[in-house]
């Protein structure tokens, strides 16, 4: 198994790009016009995850960006999935 | 280095594909029937589609020296009429005698509907009764938790389901421990934007260890790599995975599960 430093030797660059790419899209939708919406919303409050000690960052993300109803709903109203859970959740 | 795509939608990739999955070592491959981009109008469209899948692309995969062997059924995302997805399922005993038909698949959810479920579990017992494994297709990004628990809160009502027969795909970090703990073989699915990234992949195999779990593709006509399962190898190399972990992960696993159709041959 690789030590810490041989994973920041192979990923660092690429995980610092990532997070540059992150930064610039907070920065890009602040700087136009227009509303933001829910999907907005559910990054930014995901984003303190990222500086949690937990071993399972990656999982409460994806928890974080799931609908948290239980029941099946009696009728979609669209087929697809936008990646956050829409506000009627 | 051999390996076998267990999950993959040729019907939208060209022939070019083919070419480039038997060029990095691709001894067979199973293609699920899904949703082709836009909804059939009707069940003869999946008629024509069963036939596209048990007679056109085994022949276009033997030209490269491919495998193909494919699974059946009425997907999700347009499983949501259940008079339509009926009519659908009915065209389905017939094509189980074609010879690399190995189960039904990929059932499932896609919005978490009543309907779908409905059908998920007629699906569940079409395949019971012939004795099939079954392939699962769990929801899309914000759905994909709330449908997995869906998911095995309904087989858990089959009693006389053998879970190692069955395969719930598409499965990340939130999902993945669920699956396994029930005692289910798992897959990951290598996206580039969705599903799981090559490290995030090989991150879910490093904590839960290889028993069960397979990675595919699931190349199709949205965004995706057929080569997704090669590159991952490759990525495993470079972090120190030995070759026979690798190995197991990319060929061996995948062919334990599907050589329970005594259909699979290599």
């Amino acid at each position: 198994m690789p030590s810490k430093q041989d994973l920041l030797d192979l990923q660092f660059i690429e995980a610092r790009h990532k997070l540059l790419d992150l930064a610039a899209f907070l920065d890009r939708i602040d700087r136009h016009p227009g509303e933001d919406d829910y999907r907005f919303a559910a990054m930014k409050s995901a984003l303190p995850i990222l500086l949690e000690n937990r071993p399972d960052r990656a999982r409460a993300v994806l928890e974080a960006f799931s609908d948290p109803t239980t029941e099946p709903i009696p009728q979609a109203s669209f087929q697809g999935a936008f990646g956050a859970p829409t506000p009627k959740h | 280095m051999k390996y076998i795509e267990p999950h993959a939608h040729m019907v939208s990739r060209t022939t070019d594909d083919y070419e480039k999955l038997a060029l990095a070592g691709c001894e067979a491959l199973c293609e699920p029937a899904f949703w082709a981009g836009f909804d059939r109008s009707s069940a003869d469209g999946f008629h024509d589609y069963f036939r596209q899948l048990t007679e056109y692309e085994p022949k276009r995969a033997a030209k490269y020296g491919i495998k193909h062997f494919s699974w059946l059924c009425i997907n999700p995302k347009e499983a949501d009429d259940p008079g339509f997805a009926r009519e659908v399922m009915s065209l389905i005993p017939e094509f189980l005698k074609c010879p690399t038909v190995l189960g039904i698949g990929e059932i499932g959810l896609n919005k978490n509907t009543r309907n779908e479920l409905t059908i998920f579990e007629e699906h569940v017992q079409l395949a019971l009764d012939h004795g099939l494994p079954i392939l699962i297709h769990t929801p899309h990004l914000e759905d994909k938790l709330k449908g997995t628990r869906l998911i095995l809160d309904s087989l858990a009502g089959f009693s006389k389901l053998d879970r190692a027969k069955v395969i719930i795909d598409h499965v990340e970090e939130h999902t993945v421990a669920p699956v396994l703990d029930a005692g289910y073989w798992a897959g990951m699915t290598l996206y580039p934007h969705s599903k799981c990234s090559l490290d995030r992949a090989i991150d879910i195999l490093e904590i839960h260890g290889p028993e069960r779990l397979w990675m595919n593709s699931a190349c199709d006509w949205g965004v995706s790599d057929p080569l997704a399962v090669p590159k991952c190898a490759l990525q495993m190399k470079s972090r120190r995975h030995g070759a026979d972990a690798i190995e197991r992960i990319i060929y061996q696993n995948p062919k334990d599960f599907l050589s329970q159709s005594p259909r699979f041959i290599l």
